[in-house]
């Protein structure tokens, strides 16, 4: 069980959120420009990292409002929590294979 | 050479209270160079060996595994065997492997305790109902054996299972492919690996494979835990890291891995001779031959190497088995774990080359890829051997993904194992 803190109700735990997968994802700025490869990049391919990886979450029954963690994929220690908006927060380099 | 199992063997060995069984297979230090390098003993790693050696004749090969044989995945599975998958393409490749199940014992010499007890479907709902009896078809036109049963005959074949009519979960009818069932997931493993061995491959446990070394678009070698080890081709066969060992190669997957957890109760005495599964409440169960009940849970719903699961899945699992199963109520639980499975958008794996030339994929089995473990090495052996893939795995390119030539197995396998 994790133990997520949301940045706007406090630490709670996993059962009240939902995943959104990796975070800062950006849409294409021109759509019709992009090859097929592009688009596959864009919709399907994902670094899937072993390591810190920054993740969207949602605190589905509770605010409801979405944020960003940087979280240990092994471990599953998060590191930091913080708005959509906010800066990308400095995170520990890990070298797992 | 490796001595035959048999029943002489086994009165021989009983002389001397079973000590002087030989080494299944050697454990020789790496070689400086191979003509193919896989990378992982699991289940499918070790197919792949043995095939590439029986089929293709290609003999100098080693098998490269991080911890110990079977230690991912392939051990920790809740062996669910069956082929009643949606599409042609599907069917095909599990059907094949179903098929190879069938005979496997005999051909490695290994008896992987293969039991066709029947995996049965459960429907709760008009939707669920439909949709399984579209499988059902879709099955039958691939002459895959599969039947609809409704809530009587899932009775009669099933006897435990709670039908009144008040329950949380109303059972309205199944799906049977008698020829489903389980198998002892080490003993795949072993025995893979000591049919590869006894035809000249190289299995290396303890060796994490680090990083490649390719130049002008081609592999030319491995970095281990043991050294560099050349290599013409290279195999990957790592399940829930495969995205890792491709992000090392240079090139991006659309994989997933997310820990998926089962657990096993107290041996009791039999009380369940099928599989009974069920997508829409994530429960799994048969009974072991040691008597223990065999539960697979959900998977966590996050991104996640750490190799245990999510307590509150836990909870949502066997809340929906006791419910199915009244008398489950006070069974205690002795172990639970996980293991990280490497999902696919489309829940189909992908066997392929990759943008590196001699360097191939097999991955994304995510969560049922037990059941295809001899398929998966016999098209995987033939991909690597003729640096193109067969006509089984053709559509299970890396490429669709960029083509939209996708293949939606969600019904089938998103959660089912
Ligand atoms: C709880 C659970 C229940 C399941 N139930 C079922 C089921 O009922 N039916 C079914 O069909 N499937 C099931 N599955 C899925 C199935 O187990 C997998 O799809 C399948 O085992 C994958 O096969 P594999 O042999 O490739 O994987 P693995 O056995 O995981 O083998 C991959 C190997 O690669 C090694 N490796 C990783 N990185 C490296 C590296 N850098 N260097 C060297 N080696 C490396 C790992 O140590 C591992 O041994 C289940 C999975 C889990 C976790
Ligand atoms: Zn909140």
């Amino acid at each position: 069980m994790l133990l997520i803190p949301c940045p706007y109700c406090g630490e709670r735990d996993e059962t009240e959120f939902s995943y959104g997968g990796e975070a800062h994802i950006e849409r294409p700025k021109e759509p019709d420009k992009l090859s097929d490869a592009e688009w596959a990049d864009y919709v399907f391919m994902r670094p899937n990292s072993k390591g810190v990886l920054l993740e969207r979450w949602v605190h589905s029954h509770g605010c409801r409002r979405w944020f960003n963690v940087a979280r240990d994929t092994l471990t599953y220690k998060i590191h930091a929590v913080y708005k959509m908006g906010e800066k990308r927060p400095r995170v520990p380099k890990t070298d797992y294979v | 050479m490796t001595a035959r199992y048999s029943i002489f063997s086994l009165l021989r060995n009983a002389l001397s209270y079973h000590e002087n069984w030989p080494a299944a297979w050697r454990s020789p230090e790496p070689k400086a160079s191979y003509d193919v390098v896989i990378v992982g003993g699991g289940g499918h790693g070790l197919a792949t060996a043995y095939y590439l050696a029986k089929e293709h004749k290609i003999t100098n090969v080693a098998v490269l595994e991080r911890g110990w044989l079977g230690g991912g995945n392939t051990g920790r599975n809740t062996t669910i065997v069956r082929s009643n998958y949606l599409w042609d393409e599907s069917a095909a490749l599990y059907e094949h492997a179903l098929k190879l199940w069938e005979t496997m014992s005999q051909e490695l010499n290994y008896n992987v305790m293969f039991s066709q007890r029947g995996v049965l479907n459960l429907a709760h709902n008009q939707h669920d109902l439909r949709e399984l009896s579209r499988r059902v078809n879709a099955n039958r036109l691939n002459d895959v054996d599969s039947e609809l049963l409704d809530a009587r005959q899932v009775k009669e074949f099933c006897p435990i299972i709670d039908l009144r009519a008040n329950g949380r979960y109303p059972v309205l009818g199944a799906t049977l492919q008698r020829r489903g069932g389980t198998a002892r997931h080490d003993a795949v493993a072993w025995g893979y690996a000591r049919a590869a061995d006894a035809l000249g491959v190289d299995i290396i446990q303890e060796c994490p494979v680090t990083g490649f070394r390719i130049s002008n678009g081609r592999i030319q070698a491995v970095e281990t835990g043991k050294g560099a080890i050349e290599a013409k081709k290279v195999a990957l066969c790592v399940a829930g890291h495969t995205s890792v060992l491709a992000e090392l190669a240079g090139f991006r997957l659309p994989i997933h891995s997310v820990p998926l957890q089962a657990l096993v109760s107290e041996p009791v005495k039999p009380v369940i001779d099928c599989v009974v599964m069920s997508n829409a409440i994530h429960a799994y169960v048969s009974q072991s031959d040691k008597g223990e009940l065999v539960i697979g849970a959900g998977t966590d719903k996050f991104i996640g190497y750490g190799q245990r699961g999510s307590l509150p899945v836990t909870e949502e699992t066997l809340g929906a088995v006791c419910e199915l199963f009244p008398m489950f109520r006070r069974m205690r639980m002795m172990r639970q774990w996980g293991g990280t499975v490497d999902t696919c958008p489309d829940a189909s794996p992908i066997v392929s080359k990759t943008p590196v030339e001699g360097l191939y994929v097999n991955g994304g089995w995510g969560t049922g890829g037990f059941k295809s473990t001899p398929g998966s090495g016999w098209v995987y052996a033939h991909t690597i051997a003729e640096d193109r893939p067969h006509p089984l795995n053709e559509a299970f390119d890396m490429n669709r993904f960029v083509t939209g030539y996708l293949i939606d197995e969600h019904g089938a396998a998103a959660v089912a194992h």
